[in-house]
């Protein structure tokens, strides 16, 4: 009994251990090998942009971003090369058109389509919470979820993960 | 000074982050959106609920609560729905499943576990 309790102390202790190594802010995504959800809004142009727009498209990236998070202006210039390879689409959460004009031009638009998220729902219907996210979605399943600033190093990732088969 | 704390208790057990325009005119809407909040935890702040964050993602999820009530749909729905999106760390009380069966039964098989022992020795 004396020692069945001191494996349980172990145990317990190897838990709590790896309990540590973990950040208690990322939330997993629960989309994951999902279909992406359905959508209707309106995008950047003024057309519809929908779930059928990133279906039927092998691998695309799907980009939560606002004009006003600077994150993701830490994370533009990985979306720009990402763009060479794959399609990048982007959703805008609670933006308005007069200020991510002037911040594309700055930057530079690495996005196909620009939806337009301007109350926040749709971001709650993808699970996010918190700019910037990313999704990879390969023929409208969701393969991967990126919470936060895509850096540097997390391109490889990207890359393996978006190399057409 | 003993009545300043008094008050202050009251007030600072009343404060909840719900922001006027937020508040539904229907109060049984209102008293059921309220009942819902209290079970979903803010995703971005440790370990408060929606209705007492002030965060940008509790304060959507309030109002999604809401929009979807005001459609006419039943709390299982509502849950079922952020459910589905956030997953087992939205809700306070995960539900029960094989592989969350530990978090639940852990602590129950510790007291019998315990208590036996306890009982043995004397």
């Amino acid at each position: 009994m004396k020692y069945f309790l001191l494996c349980v102390f172990f145990f317990c202790i190897y838990i709590l251990y790896e309990g540590l190594q973990k950040d208690p802010n990322l939330v997993p995504s629960n989309l994951i090998s999902k279909e992406i959800p359905e959508f209707s809004i309106e995008s950047l142009q003024g057309k519809n942009f929908t779930n059928v727009d990133l279906e039927n498209k092998g691998v695309v990236i799907l980009n939560f971003f606002a004009s006003w998070c600077p994150p993701c202006k830490i994370e533009h210039p990985q979306l720009l090369q990402l763009s060479k390879i794959i399609p990048v689409f982007g959703i805008a959460k609670k933006n308005k058109k007069k200020d991510l004009l002037p911040w594309l031009e700055e930057l530079g638009s690495p996005y196909e389509v620009i939806g337009m998220d301007h109350n926040g729902l749709q971001s709650i219907n993808w699970g996010v919470y918190g700019l910037p996210e990313t999704f990879i979605i390969q023929d409208g399943l969701v393969k991967y979820r990126h919470v936060g600033p895509i850096l540097e190093r997390d391109l490889e990732i990207f890359r393996n993960l978006t190399r057409k088969e | 000074m003993i009545i300043f704390i008094f008050f202050m208790n009251i007030i600072l057990s009343e404060a909840i982050a719900i922001e006027p325009n937020e508040i539904l005119k229907n109060k049984e809407l209102e008293a059921q959106a309220r009942a819902i909040g209290k079970e979903l935890r803010c995703l971005v702040c440790q370990n408060e609920d929606i209705q007492n964050s002030n965060a940008d993602i509790a304060k959507d999820l309030r109002k999604i609560v809401r929009i979807k009530l005001e459609k006419g749909e039943s709390k299982e729905e509502i849950m079922d729905f952020i459910h589905s999106k956030y997953g087992d760390f939205v809700l306070f009380s995960p539900p029960l499943r094989l592989d969350t069966a530990g978090l639940w039964l852990l602590p129950i098989s510790f007291f019998i576990l315990l208590t036996f022992y306890f009982f043995r020795k004397r």
